[in-house]
Order: structure tokens, then C-alpha cells, then sequence
């Protein structure tokens, strides 16, 4: 369908169902009256002189940030959003669609134009992966994983040969996987079982054990390891691979049958005697432990934003801010793909004569998620900043990751029961929001841990 | 070859207009409210950069120019990420409003006929049909009118010929037609229907590479001044906006329950007799 076939001749324009302008509403939703499709397009940040503003509020973009926003949110709502549910109902990334990530250059995001890549700042891939997580949080979660902890990795600590190798394959054709965790260990990653023998004159690397829980890993054609070269040196020893997909002992097992980013594959991952070559170390043997610690402060950035997303369908506010570009990221962006959904039918249905949105019980609970969802914007947003600038921030990292995916669970919840009896249904996609955001409190660093980490650093603030 | 497409920036074809009548003239609000290319515009883009493809020529130019205040810049900027060369940007007032009040098609057609000028060997000037917010329809066949060109509206297909000469597909309520522009010494004007093309998207590299494409801004005073134009002229209103308001709300259908009911109603309604 051409993506303008909503315009009609003009002599009938005036006359055209006014539904149809929302690109987010939920197609389920029908109504006569369209009120709150203003929202969905003219963010309240889009403020014509604002790139003069001395100082400018962090829910202000750049141009090229504006632009690339848009451009993901068209291709985001025209070609990913028809296909969301299939792609749920069969917990599968159709392939069409992972082209479409790369054509697009989503998959290279942060990865200099030398590379192939689209050489964006942090802050435009945030924006990318919210967008994303507005309409499928399984699609942007590989995006998320794929720029911002094998990319990034491999950009901050690769040694030239490395980068030239992957770097390009990374930004147009080869989808990765961040393979840390096992079934021993999660949270306690550095307790990892696999193993990564040193040839003895050192030319390669011989990697056994199985991780677990690893997303994209039926889709990848690389996975970034993490290996232990010396267990006596504790974990001191773990070193980072990158490891081809096709080598010889890589087998991706069968998918995890998940309660919601089902599109996304979770699979184990068993490497049985794989011969890795020196050069494919990333960085240096035994840092490992640092590098991937350093990365998944990152990432948390966009966990949120992918959770603002999700709550955005509950909530009229529309964007959160994904700034926590990974997952923090995504997670924000859920809350906003709620609300999205829900409060146009509110402005729609009646009950008793009044609108829903009308009745003031209803006022204060969306007046209060849009408050939650704005707050996990500005301080997404703002993390993104802090990191552009250099500027230490695993502290509001972990914030932003705690509390947007806390408040996309909220908003995701009660959208369903704003939404009523089809909320419950799968003729919106607000229930499938809602079964989307759970893992966030768990993955790229438990809710638990993360208060820890916030606990820490504010005691050696204290001290 | 040389491609000049000019574009408009209008307000997001997919926001709900909002209209407060006691305005007057500017009752059409466009404060705060999201704009973007109009989609015609992005189709005549689109076909700019699908002829130079074909013509496989490294030499060849699509040039995009645009018409209109300071954030015009980011309309020129989106069509040189889709794909054009340069752009350029004739910059009006803040104030200055494009949709049949302060800038109308005259004037448009006036200075692009001042740019096709000024730029020379321009081969082909490609325009959307209409623009979404005055759907005028107007700039296209005016301007062809003062270059004396030969034009072809509402096109569906576009092929170049060898010889220079551009074979135009049209879309008419009795069928296609087909039309051939003979070259002239100057460009062939055609304005692009909504079936030309799909408009693609516009890519994270692209839009990052659009960044170092040359853009020349110029006041809309200093480009009249250049092309030996009459400001007053230019900017003189041949249209006046008498009235804006919003179309009737539509009313709820009613369901009916049998044919007979149907002829009933049908005739209750004087539609039958």
C-alpha cells in the first residue's frame, strides 16, 4: 500500500475519515471523532525556533536528531506496524524486516560513515530504538542489543584490524549477539563456566560452555563472547571474542517460549571446542570483566528508552525520552506505546453519556501516568546527554533503567484496564505491551541490582 | 542533465488541522503543529532521483529549492537525504505564510521561473501537483506558462527519452493518456500525481550525508532583487481569503435492518421518488 494513499482527491480531502491521520493509532480503534491524533505527531517538542534557545531543555533535538526521529517513526509505523502481531503470534523477526533495519541503517547507528555506518550521535540512536520500541519493543530490542553493546564494544575496544573486519559487516548485513550470561550465572556474571584455551603458541583460542538467554541468537551472524582465558585468575581472566556464527561448534539452540518479546529470539548458545582466531579477541585477554560492565551502563540507557516507549501506548504523552538508549530506552518508549493506544479510545468512549477521558477518576489516574512517563523522559533524555558530554553517569544510567521500566509496567497495566474488556483482547496490542515491559526488570541488570548500584554511589557521594 | 524540484513545507499531512474561524485569513493554526514536505513534493523528489538513476550519469544534478521562513532549511535538508544534490533555500520572513495568503502561486511561479534562469540548462522542473494545504494546484501550469514550456500535469509515469524528450503517463477519468513533451530550448515543466511513485525513506546515512550538501540560502529580497523582479509584484495577492472554516461534522449513519426499510428511507429522504 503507497504510504500516501490516505490522501484523497482533493475535492473529497475535507471528507476523509479523520482516523486515518493517526499513523499510531491502534488500527482496532475506529472513530468517528478524531481527537487526540495532534498528539501523536506534533510532539510538544517540536517548538519552531527552539535550536536558538541559549540552554535548551533536554526534550529538545537538533536537527539531524528531529530528522532521524521521523524518519524512524514513518518507517516504524509503516512498514514494522502491520506486521507486529504476526511477527508475536509466531515469535519470529520476519527477515523482510531485519533487511529493512539494515537498509535503513538502524543497524549501524553509532558506527562511522568509513564503516559503512551512519555515523549518528548517542542521543539519534536512542531516538531510533524509542521509535522502534513505540511500535514492536522485540524488534527494537535487537537493534538495541545490536548498537549498543556489540557495536559500541567493538568501537571503543576493538584494535583496527578488528574494527575493519566487523565494523562493516556489523552496519549492513550481520546481526549480533551479546553472549555473557549462562545458566549459572546472571546477575553474577563474573561466576561464568565458559572456557577460552590458549593455543599453546597463543594463535587461537579453543571456547567451550553454553550460555543461555541470548537474544538474536537465531538471527546473528556473529556472537560477542565472553570467556574465561584463565579461571585461576578469577575474573581476571574473562576475555571478550567475537566469534563467527558459521564457525565450527557454534549451536544455537531452540528458542525460549517468552510471556512477551516474542519476536525476538532467546536461545542457548552452546560453543563445543570453537576455534577462535587471536585477532578476533576484542581488546585485551582478561579485561573482559571490565568491558562488559562499562557497556551495560549503556545499554541501560536504552533498556529505558524502550520502556518510555511501551508506556508512551498508555499514555497520551507520546515520547519518552529513550535516552537510555539500550534498554532503559526501550523500555520508556513501551509506556508511551500504551498510552498511545489508550487515550484516544478514552477520548472516544462513552459510558453513562460522558467520555471516559471525561470522568474524574480517570483524569487523575492518566494525569498521573503521563507525569511518571514525562519523568522518565527528561531524566532518559538527560543520562543521554550527560554521556555525549563525557560526563560520568552510571548512576542516573541505573535510574533511568529502574524507573522507567517501572513505570512502563504501571502504565502498560493500566492501560489494559482503562482500555476495558479489549484492552484484555489481542485486537489491541496494549495487552501485548503489557507482557513486553515485564522483563524489564529483569534483563541487562535486575531492578534489584540496580538499586544497589544507586545505593552505592550516592553513600561515596556521602562520604 | 540538471533536475530542479521545487518543494514546500506544509503542514504534516497526517495532523488534524485545527481552525479557529474568528481568525479570519489565518484561521488554519500552524503554531507548534508538526510540518513536513508535502507529499506531492516528495513524489516529484522521488522521480528526480529515480530519472538520474536511470540516466546513469555522474554529472547529473537534482537540485531542490524551497520557498518559505528559516525552517525550510530542514525541508530542503530531507530532500537532500532522500537523494537531490543541493538545494536552495529562498528565505522568507517568519511571518510569511505560504498557504494562499502572503505568498501565492503567482508569485511562486515568478521566482522559480527567476531560479530555472539563474541556474541554467535546467532540463526538466518537476513539482507536485498541489501542495496539501492550498491545493492550488496552480505553480506547475504558471510557471510552465511564463517559460513557455511544454508541461504535463498529474503525471503517473515519466520516461526520458534519448533524444531529450520526456514521455508523460496521465491518469484521466476516461482512461491513460499518453503525451510526449518535444524538447525545447528550455526545461519541460511536469507535476507529479500520487501513483507516480512510493517516496523512500529517508536512510540514517543519508540524512547524515545530507549534512554536507551545499545549501544556498537567500533572502527572498536579495533573489528578486538579483532577478530583476518586482517585490510588490511578486508578493501582490491575485486571491483573496474570504472565509475558513471546518467542513460540517459527519453524521452518524443509521443501520437499517431489510431492503423494504432501505426504499423506505431512501424515500423518506427524497432521494427516490
Amino acid at each position: 500500500m503507497h504510504r500516501l494513499s490516505r490522501l484523497t482527491k482533493p475535492c473529497q480531502r475535507a471528507f476523509r475519515p479523520l482516523w486515518i491521520a493517526d499513523p499510531v493509532a491502534s488500527p482496532a480503534i475506529h472513530s468517528s471523532k478524531q481527537s487526540s491524533t495532534q498528539y501523536s505527531s506534533a510532539s510538544p517538542e517540536i517548538i519552531d525556533d527552539h535550536h536558538d534557545m541559549q540552554r535548551p531543555p533536554v526534550t529538545t533535538f537538533t536537527e539531524d536528531e528531529e530528522m532521524v526521529r521521523d524518519a524512524a517513526r514513518l518507517w516504524a509505523n509503516d512498514v514494522l506496524k502491520p506486521v507486529v502481531r504476526e511477527m508475536d503470534n509466531d515469535s519470529k523477526t520476519n527477515p523482510e524486516i531485519i533487511q529493512g533495519l539494515f537498509e535503513n541503517g538502524f543497524m549501524g547507528m553509532e558506527i562511522p560513515d568509513e564503516f559503512d555506518g551512519s555515523g549518528m550521535n548517542f542521543t539519534s540512536a536512542v531516538l531510533v530504538v524509542e521509535e522502534l520500541s513505540r511500535v514492536d519493543p522485540s524488534v527494537s530490542i535487537m537493534v538495541d542489543i545490536h548498537n549498543t553493546l556489540t557495536n559500541n564494544a567493538v568501537r571503543f575496544w576493538g584494535s583496527d584490524a578488528l574494527k575493519s573486519k566487523w565494523l562493516p559487516r556489523l552496519a549492513t548485513d550481520c546481526v549480533s549477539s551479546f553472549a555473557l550470561s549462562e545458566a549459572g550465572s546472571g546477575t553474577d556474571a563474573f561466576a561464568m563456566k565458559t572456557t577460552a584455551t590458549p593455543s599453546p603458541d597463543g594463535s587461537y583460542y579453543t571456547l567451550n560452555g553454553e550460555k543461555l538467554w541470548i537474544s538474536n541468537s537465531r538471527e546473528a551472524g556473529v556472537f560477542l563472547v565472553f570467556a574465561n582465558a584463565n579461571p585461576s585468575l578469577k575474573h581476571k581472566g574473562i576475555t571478550a571474542f567475537m566469534v563467527d556464527a558459521n564457525s565450527e561448534g557454534v549451536h544455537v539452540g531452540k528458542p525460549e517460549k517468552k510471556l512477551g518479546l516474542r519476536a525476538s529470539s532467546t536461545c542457548p548458545v552452546v560453543f563445543d571446542n570453537v576455534k577462535v582466531d587471536a585477532a578476533d579477541v576484542l581488546g585485551e585477554v582478561g579485561l573482559g570483566y571490565k568491558y562488559c560492565i562499562n557497556i551495560l551502563n549503556e545499554g541501560r540507557i536504552g533498556i529505558a528508552a524502550q520502556q518510555i516507549g511501551v508506556s508512551c501506548v498508555l499514555c497520551i504523552v507520546l515520547l519518552i525520552m529513550e535516552s537510555y538508549l539500550t534498554f532503559y530506552h526501550r523500555h520508556y518508549k513501551i509506556a508511551k506505546g500504551c498510552f498511545d493506544i489508550a487515550m484516544p479510545y478514552l477520548n472516544d468512549r462513552k459510558s453513562f453519556g460522558t467520555k471516559l477521558a471525561d470522568f474524574q477518576g480517570m483524569e487523575h489516574q492518566y494525569a498521573q501516568i503521563a507525569t511518571e512517563i514525562h519523568a522518565a523522559e527528561v531524566m532518559t533524555y538527560n543520562a543521554c546527554r550527560m554521556k555525549e558530554n563525557g560526563l560520568p553517569f552510571v548512576k542516573e544510567a541505573s535510574m533511568v533503567k529502574l524507573f522507567a521500566s517501572q513505570v512502563a509496567e504501571k502504565a502498560a497495566s493500566k492501560s489494559i484496564e482503562w482500555l476495558g474488556g479489549v484492552g484484555f483482547t489481542q485486537d489491541l496490542l496494549a495487552e501485548k505491551f503489557f507482557r513486553d515491559c515485564k522483563v524489564g526488570s529483569i534483563y541487562e541488570g535486575t531492578s534489584n541490582i540496580q538499586l544497589q548500584t544507586i545505593a552505592k554511589r550516592i553513600k561515596d557521594e556521602y562520604q | 542533465m540538471k533536475i530542479l524540484v521545487p518543494i514546500k513545507r506544509v503542514i504534516d499531512y497526517a495532523i488534524k488541522i485545527r481552525v479557529d474561524p474568528s481568525k479570519g485569513a489565518h484561521a488554519v493554526q500552524t503554531a507548534n503543529v508538526k510540518m513536513s514536505m508535502n507529499p506531492f513534493c516528495e513524489i516529484a523528489v522521488e522521480e528526480a532521483i529515480r530519472i538520474k538513476d536511470a540516466n546513469k550519469n555522474k554529472e547529473d544534478e537534482i537540485v531542490a529549492v524551497s520557498i518559505g521562513p528559516k525552517q525550510c532549511s530542514e525541508t530542503i535538508r530531507t530532500a537532500l537525504a532522500m537523494g537531490a544534490d543541493r538545494g536552495i533555500h529562498i528565505e522568507t520572513k517568519p511571518d510569511v505564510r505560504g498557504d494562499y495568503i502572503d505568498l501565492q502561486p503567482w508569485g511562486i511561479a515568478k521566482l522559480l521561473k527567476g531560479v530555472v534562469g539563474r541556474e541554467e540548462n535546467v532540463d526538466l522542473v518537476l513539482l507536485g501537483k498541489q501542495s496539501i494545504d492550498s491545493d492550488c494546484g496552480q505553480t506547475g501550469p504558471l510557471l510552465a506558462g511564463f517559460l513557455n514550456a511544454p508541461q504535463a500535469t498529474f503525471a503517473s509515469k515519466v520516461t526520458k527519452e534519448d533524444d531529450g524528450s520526456f514521455v508523460v503517463e496521465r491518469e484521466t477519468d476516461g482512461g491513460t493518456e499518453t503525451i510526449k513533451l518535444l524538447p525545447s530550448d528550455g526545461p519541460a515543466v511536469i507535476t507529479c500525481d500520487l501513483r507516480l511513485n512510493t517516496p523512500r525513506y529517508p536512510t540514517m546515512p543519508n540524512i547524515m550525508k545530507a549534512k554536507k550538501k551545499p545549501v544556498e540560502t537567500i533572502s527572498l529580497e536579495d533573489m528578486v532583487k538579483e532577478l530583476g523582479l518586482d517585490l510588490d509584484d511578486v508578493l501582490k495577492p491575485h486571491n483573496q481569503v474570504v472565509e475558513v472554516y471546518e467542513p460540517p461534522p459527519r453524521k452518524e449513519g443509521e443501520f437499517v435492518g431489510s431492503v423494504d426499510e432501505l426504499v423506505a428511507k431512501l424515500k423518506e429522504k427524497g432521494v427516490i421518488g
